[in-house]
């Protein structure tokens, strides 16, 4: 009797462990967990890291060897190769290293001449007859901005076409408007996409598309109210918040790090209590609409359709698009000091007036 | 053996003839025929299944709530192309969202930008209200006094809260809650962001006192009643006046240990307030959020409660001219 009841027992606490063991396996990581402290000490403004998931991505985020610099004195590339448009003040040893580079950043599995044929005719250098042509010499005019007028949040890391293509002719990580998964006719619920698993936002039940309203458009980002009691003229509501937090979440996800990287989550919109990368965050919002606005949505007619969304828009940057699950692209290393020529022309770099404040998009059709 | 009084389950279930319960008042509705005895449910309550008092009010409220229950499910299956792998795939993500916000409070929208959830939400309350007659009425019937009642009206104090009177205070349907397992998750996260933090507002503090101050009373009161098991403490009124009982020890157990006891009264009226005012209170925050206060943080920094740090200072884009 008196065995029965502690077997009983004994099997009812095994059942309660089983059970506990089952939810720890689908809701906690492996220790260790490594913490690395960031704001004032009580605040709790700590990065969380799992030594396990730095390794696999320090592994896929290296920077490939940099060549030999190259003599920027001699002959221009303008005056020796026809129809250089964007890099004809470089020398034309720099001229070929770079050229030779993008082979390998963007075309690596062809052999050197094939490699060419991604964005040249072969034999005819000059031609303009493949799209991807015009779509490099606009990305080579999207670096050099990024690296002059953009420094405010790219800084000493800098861009190069390695820090998105990674090899790859079409960057791993880009975005564009997606269908609506639901033909649910009237039955159907709620605005846009939601409440479906998304990973781009932490596979959280938030707006699935963040990035049309906020890295395309310039829609406001700011809901918190700026004053203690409520103003009729800063409504913003409850979902305008969720679209909100569904951006952050992509940034979250995208540099692998949480809310207290760029905020004092106690007073998410208090700047004075911020770290300093809310302010570079804050500018490579403004970067990111930049580059989808200035730079890749008007090349849209050049794309051939294999190369659009499946709603006919380009294929555009967000975070993830450089950063790649890290807090800076390759760790931060800098790799712009490598390849000068991918900085703007001395004469230019005074010429492109720094517009920090870009907010404004076209309007959506 | 020390495991013996540490029941997880009722160990002796008595089992007399079935029992129907008291007779019903004139007027009253007949109970179920059924009832069965359940070995396994007599473990952790009482064997006896049945008969139930289903009645007009029980038979709306279910029928009601059952309408309900439909909208929000066909809804969740029609999100998901009527996929039945994919509902259940995806259950925990699916939601009847409240109306769009351009909608504001009115009662006509197209179903799927809202009417849907607008008439979920005016079945469940349905519901709920018949189901609250329900306690009422059954425990007036058996002559008790009518606290289950009122307990309840306070959870639902709080549901009319978040779906009904704070909407229309803010003058809009969509400030309300999704119906969604993770929606109404991240509803609170975006709630309690868009409003400043709500750790700063005190009637959400006061409602975790009172929610953590219940399930500290309930772990206390429910291993004193365990611990005097072995004299027959469950049964606590027969024990209530004498010396040396199960109760008394009980009583003696916490004035020894903290100097003052419950009685086998007051115990329940402490559980019944902690457990009656977290709702109250939570209800009350809610309600001056966003009518009232619209910035918990603020509004908390300028009464001076909130802990200062040495400022990082990071200046703000739009105050240094770099934005618009």
């Amino acid at each position: 009797m008196r065995d029965n009841t502690t077997n009983n027992t004994l099997l009812a606490l095994g059942g309660v462990g089983a059970l506990i063991g089952i939810g720890l396996l689908f809701t906690f990581e492996r220790p260790p967990i490594e913490t690395v402290q960031g704001g004032f000490r009580g605040t709790s403004m700590g990065q969380v890291y799992n030594p396990r998931t730095v390794n696999r991505l320090a592994a896929v985020n290296q920077v490939p060897p940099a060549p030999e610099p190259a003599d920027p004195g001699g002959e221009r590339a303008r005056d020796v190769f026809q129809n250089v448009q964007v890099l004809g003040h470089l020398s034309v040893e720099q001229f070929n290293r770079i050229m030779q580079v993008m082979t390998e950043w963007i075309y690596p599995r062809e052999n050197i001449a094939d490699g060419c044929n991604g964005c040249h005719v072969p034999g005819n250098f000059a031609a303009e007859d493949i799209y991807t042509k015009h779509v490099a010499r606009r990305m080579l005019q999207m670096t050099m901005a990024l690296n002059s007028t953009w420094q405010v949040h790219t800084q000493e890391v800098g861009v190069t076409c390695w820090t998105c293509h990674r090899g790859q002719a079409v960057p791993a990580y880009v975005w564009s408007q997606q269908p609506v998964s639901s033909n649910g006719g009237g039955f159907a619920t709620g605005p846009g996409e939601q409440n479906r698993p998304g990973r781009q936002v932490g596979l959280a039940s938030l707006p699935n598309d963040p990035f049309t309203p906020y890295l395309w458009r310039a829609e406001e980002i700011r809901m918190q109210g700026r004053d203690q009691h409520p103003r009729p003229n800063s409504r913003q509501s409850i979902q305008q918040t969720e679209w909100n937090y569904a951006l952050m979440m992509h940034m979250s996800t995208a540099l692998g790090v949480n809310c207290t990287f760029c905020h004092n989550s106690r007073a998410f919109s208090s700047w004075e209590e911020s770290p300093p990368q809310r302010l570079t965050a804050w500018h490579g919002i403004r970067m990111v609409r930049d580059i989808n606005n200035t730079y890749i949505e008007p090349l849209r007619e050049r794309f051939p359709p294999h190369r659009l969304g499946p709603l006919g828009d380009t294929l555009k940057v967000n975070c993830a698009t450089c950063h790649q699950g890290v807090y800076q692209p390759m760790f931060g290393a800098p790799m712009i000091r490598d390849y000068p020529e991918l900085l703007p022309p001395p004469e230019q770099r005074r010429a492109e007036a720094p517009a920090p404040g870009w907010v404004a998009g076209p309007r959506l059709p | 053996m020390a495991l013996e009084y540490q029941y997880l389950f009722t160990r002796v279930q008595v089992r007399g003839p079935h029992y129907k319960g008291l007779p019903l008042p004139p007027g009253h509705d007949v109970r179920s025929k059924g009832g069965r005895f359940s070995h396994l449910l007599g473990k952790l309550g009482d064997a006896q299944i049945g008969p139930i008092y289903l009645g007009h009010l029980g038979v709306l409220s279910l029928f009601f709530g059952f309408i309900a229950f439909e909208i929000i499910g066909l809804n969740m299956l029609a999100s998901v192309n009527w996929n039945p792998l994919l509902f259940v795939r995806d259950l925990f993500w699916l939601s009847l969202d409240p109306p769009l916000p351009q909608h504001g409070l009115k009662v006509f929208m197209p179903l799927h930008e809202g009417g849907w959830w607008l008439l979920a939400g005016f079945f469940l309350t349905l519901s709920l209200f018949l189901w609250w007659g329900r306690t009422y009425r059954r425990a007036r019937a058996l002559g008790l006094g009518t606290h289950t009642s009122w307990a309840f009206l306070a959870a639902i104090w709080l549901y009319l809260v978040l779906g009904f009177i704070r909407p229309i205070l803010m003058g809009s349907w969509s400030e309300a809650v999704p119906f969604g397992i993770f929606s109404h998750l991240d509803w609170t996260a975006a709630f309690s962001i868009r409003y400043g933090n709500l750790f700063y507002n005190p009637f959400h503090a006061l409602s975790i006192v009172f929610l953590y101050g219940s399930v500290l009373l309930f772990a206390m009161h429910g291993a004193t009643i365990l611990a005097v098991g072995r004299f027959g403490g469950e049964r606590e009124v027969e024990q209530a006046y004498d010396r040396g009982t199960a109760m008394e020890r009980a009583g003696l157990f916490w004035r020894w240990t903290m100097g003052f006891n419950a009685t086998s009264e007051s115990i329940h009226r402490w559980a019944w307030w902690f457990a009656v005012l977290t709702p109250v209170t939570g209800g009350i925050g809610i309600l001056v959020t966003g009518t009232l206060v619209d910035n918990w943080y603020l509004w908390a920094m300028e009464r001076g409660f909130v802990a200062a740090y040495p400022p990082i200072a990071t200046p703000d884009p739009y105050l240094t001219g770099a934005g618009r």
